[in-house]
């Protein structure tokens, strides 16, 4: 997958020269939320749709918000017997007119090194970073522990 | 053989034998087999996150929901105790014949104490279980499920787990009835409960 991923982003940054938007001006965050947290000991989540408006694809390079020291994007996938595993996404490519939804149970952001609780009701500012550098910011409502989704 | 030949028959014993040791490894783990359903039993001895010892016997007489899981998950253990608590908020006064267990598999990291912060937030009625780690590997030997720590640098205390991540239903006998698999939503759990509640009088 990485090396692939690597291909890709090479051959996007040769293909795209003249670059026609950057990421962060033809990528919309739709329904953003994240569950409370209990202090500040365990890993965040924050859950989101991130859909790339523009012609061209464009790669998530990396994430950062001052409720986490570290932030990122996992996916979580479970085999054919049930086990369930997490495993760490350097980066994300979203094709032109493509969405990629970041839900329960499947990709998602993993906020690492909370500095405050994640209080229900409060919000926080995530930035996505792009490839070309540009950032993508959105105002993260924090929904209840037991939030199932952005409208809970 | 020149020095780079040494080298790279040097990596491939290397690697053979980090093979070896993953096999060995493997082969202790228990066995990953939800097909051979019959043979699915709920036989532990855990403590609850009220200080409690219990034992399957301890809850005959109710329909269990029995899942895996570690406080440190961010993903898919909050969404599945969140989908719990939903059907428990769902059924009712038919959730008195329910109780929902979430056993933690990271016996390291989660305490009693730890799941007592944890687990209630969800719901009042999920009791959470913890455990040695020879606890937790007969539990999971008699659920057949897999559980493994995974390294991982990112992560809190470096490593996360990997675990069974479906939900297992036993009857008021304790007997094994059915998985409810990974993502299945809250409703469906709720309708396929209150069916087999009203069926069983």
């Amino acid at each position: 997958m990485r090396p692939l991923g690597i291909a890709t982003l090479a051959l996007t940054l040769l293909i795209a020269a003249p670059p026609v938007l950057a990421g962060g001006e033809q990528v919309v965050v739709e329904d953003p939320w994240s569950r409370a947290s209990i202090g500040t000991s365990r890993p965040g989540v924050a859950y989101m749709t991130l859909r790339n408006t523009g012609a061209e694809p464009v790669v998530v390079t990396g994430l950062r918000t001052d409720l986490a020291m570290t932030p990122m994007i996992h996916a979580t996938t479970t085999d054919a017997q049930g086990v369930t595993r997490m495993s760490h996404m350097e980066e994300m490519e979203i094709a032109a007119g493509e969405a990629v939804a970041l839900e329960p149970g499947g990709m998602h952001i993993m906020l690492m090194d909370l500095q405050r609780p994640m209080v229900e009701g409060e919000s926080y500012t995530l930035s996505v970073i792009f490839a070309d550098g540009t950032e993508a910011s959105v105002e993260v409502p924090i929904l209840g522990i037991a939030a199932r989704g952005p409208s809970d | 053989m020149t020095r780079l030949q040494k080298g790279l028959w040097a990596a491939v014993a290397v690697a053979a034998l980090g093979a070896g040791g993953l096999a060995v490894t493997v082969s202790r783990a228990p066995e990953v087999a939800t097909s051979g359903a019959s043979s699915v039993a709920a036989e532990f001895e855990l403590t609850g996150h009220d200080g409690v010892v219990r034992t399957e016997e301890d809850f005959r007489g109710k329909w269990t929901l029995v899942f895996f899981g570690f406080t440190n998950c961010p993903d898919i253990c909050p969404t599945t105790l969140a989908e719990i608590a939903q059907v428990m908020d769902d059924l009712g006064p038919q959730a008195g014949a329910v109780q929902p267990l979430f056993i933690s598999v990271d016996s390291d990291r989660d305490t009693p104490m730890e799941l007592a912060e944890y687990v209630p937030q969800f719901h009042p009625s999920i009791l959470g279980l913890a455990g040695t780690p020879e606890q937790i590997e007969a539990a999971a030997a008699s659920f057949k499920i897999f559980y493994e720590r995974v390294p991982e640098e990112a992560a809190p205390d470096g490593y996360t787990m990997g675990h069974a991540s479906q939900v297992f239903l036993f009857d008021p006998d304790g007997g094994f009835v059915r998985l409810y698999g990974n993502g299945t939503p809250a409703p469906e759990i709720t309708a396929d409960l209150r069916a087999r509640i009203d069926a069983h009088g």
